[in-house]
């Protein structure tokens, strides 16, 4: 299990305290999908970047199978078995689509291998194993490459910022089959910050954040409804 | 002569072959040759007139290949060689070169390889170069290469240009000339680090009809290196060139990158791009998101970038 208690991250900004994340509370079980969703700038990013230990909260914990993770680096946490996708992925000269994924692996990968995480994220494989993953490839492809990094990479709960940003219709397709198999296969939680209500739809625990503090929280069909009463609006 | 440890480790990186060379191969070791063989299609003889020797390659020989590795172990010497490559029309080559220096002494050890290829109609050559330097002594270990090539009607060139470290200082010189529909594409990567120096300029004439050129320069400066690039690209017929210098600042090094594009004429398109700049702080973090520690993926980075 993941576990945040009471994390509260603030900034300075012109000598004044402003708090981006207020008091935020939650937890998910392997196998279970929780969407973090609301208004732009309410601080879902921030959030993931805390998980991932990107940036260090001000009060609160991170707990993974009851370790205390807070004080971890990125690095430390990623070999604990935490994931992060990046809303946008940067780019790399000279690194091969192949070499991030045996990265991502921690071994050398077959190219059946690599071409199977590939085809996962609707990227026909052989064209692109060697091509580098630097500014000849849209953004669409790094993203979707930066999924399957993700999906090789043995993490227990993987941070999804934002996955379908900048993604074409297709791609959101198979993005959303990609997180059904995953919840199938049951070995890791997924958290996914995201406005799109098709992703929303298929958490099992919704979290929504407002200015920083959480408005709503619970069981996926209970806080849609809520939502849907509120005419809160989605883009599809 | 029987080449000692410290030479065969040179040779091999160098040449990444371990054991014997296959094809026309020429070794020099302190500045005389030791080691040569020549095959029915390429004949490797000596220069009468000054150091070096030429290598002719037959028309229309396929899969060649020739190895002329330079290793210097002493200190306090200064070698020039001139080596003249004779490509045959229609030939398929590939030339593997390059030069290790190991200075255990505090007097310089200096090699300045003068290389020039005629490379025939339709010939295709493939040619790697590649620097080395190593040693515990305080004497400079320089490699001043000279490469002049000229392309007839149809040839193609990949030159692939490496230093791959402990070289204290280099200045190369690479001048082209291609004719109609010559192809060339020039691959330059370099690493430098403590206060080592790297000066390279290339000029690149475009004369012919629809001949092209593609020059890459990579490279990674350390520590308080300094590098500077002045690749040319020029265009005198209908022709195409890009210019893409990239280069990775670390720590209080300094690279400079002044690409050069001049157009003679009104359907030459050339393009050039540069970008200098210390490792993205998002790639790391990226790699780290992986599992890598910071140190680590600065590596694979550096490693990557210079492949």
């Amino acid at each position: 299990m993941l576990e945040i208690k009471n994390m509260t991250y603030e900034i300075q900004d012109n000598g004044q305290t402003r708090t981006i994340l207020d008091d935020v509370s939650l937890q998910i079980e392997k196998g279970k999908i929780l969407v973090i969703t609301g208004p732009n700038g309410s601080g879902k990013s921030t959030l993931a970047k805390l998980l991932m230990g990107i940036i260090q909260p001000t009060k609160g914990q991170i707990l993974l199978n009851g370790q205390d993770i807070t004080a971890l680096s990125v690095t430390e946490r990623a070999r604990s078995g935490m994931g992060y996708t990046f809303q946008q992925p940067p780019r790399f000269k000279g690194i091969t689509v192949r070499k991030l994924l045996e990265i991502a692996a921690g071994e050398k990968l077959t190219e059946e291998a690599c071409c199977n995480y590939l085809s996962e994220v609707g990227i026909c494989a052989k064209d692109y194993l060697n091509r580098e993953a630097d500014t000849s490839l849209s953004g669409g492809e790094m993203k979707r490459i930066e999924i399957a990094t993700q999906l090789i990479k043995h993490s227990e709960f993987t941070i999804f910022d934002e996955p379908e940003a900048g993604i074409d219709l297709w791609s959101f397709s198979m993005l959303v089959e990609t997180f059904n198999r995953l919840k199938a296969r049951g070995d890791r939680g997924l958290i996914i910050i995201s406005h799109q209500e098709r992703l929303i739809k298929m958490a099992d625990d919704i979290m929504v954040l407002s200015d920083g503090k959480i408005t709503k929280k619970g069981k996926a069909d209970v806080v849609l409804n809520q939502l849907h009463c509120d005419k809160m609006t989605y883009s599809i | 002569m029987e080449l000692n440890q410290t030479a065969k480790d040179l040779l091999k990186t160098i040449t990444d072959v371990e054991g014997p060379i296959e094809g026309a191969y020429n070794i020099r070791s302190n500045g005389k040759g030791v080691e040569r063989f020549s095959t029915e299609n390429i004949k490797i003889v000596s220069k009468e007139d000054k150091p070096g020797i030429d290598i002719i390659v037959k028309p229309f020989t396929q899969k060649g290949s020739v190895h002329i590795p330079v290793i210097i172990t002493e200190t306090d010497i200064n070698d020039l060689v001139y080596n003249d490559f004779i490509i045959g029309e229609g030939a398929d080559v590939t030339i593997i070169a390059g030069c290790g220096i190991h200075n255990s002494g505090h007097a310089k050890s200096e090699h300045d390889g003068v290389h020039t290829f005629r490379i025939g109609k339709n010939a295709h050559i493939k040619y790697v170069e590649k620097h080395y330097g190593e040693g515990e002594g305080t004497g400079e270990r320089v490699l001043n290469p000279t490469t002049i090539i000229y392309m007839d009607e149809g040839a193609t060139c990949e030159m692939e240009m490496v230093q791959i470290g402990g070289v204290t200082s280099t200045q190369r010189e690479t001048q082209a000339f291609l004719e109609k529909e010559a192809k060339l594409v020039v691959t330059e990567r370099l690493m430098t680090h403590d206060q080592q120096v790297a000066n390279s300029n290339m000029i690149v004439h475009l004369d012919g009809e629809d001949s092209s050129a593609q020059i890459i320069s990579r490279s990674v400066a350390k520590d308080e290196s300094v590098q500077v690039f002045h690749p040319i690209a020029q265009g005198n017929h209908v022709c195409k060139a890009h210019i893409q210098c990239d280069a990775i600042l670390m720590d209080h090094s300094k690279v400079c990158s002044i690409p050069e594009i001049e157009a003679n004429h009104a359907d030459a398109q050339i393009i050039h791009e540069a970008a200098i700049g210390r490792i993205n702080n998002e790639q790391l973090l990226k790699l780290e998101t992986l599992g890598l520690s910071e140190e680590e993926a600065e590596q694979v980075i550096i490693n990557a970038f210079l492949e």
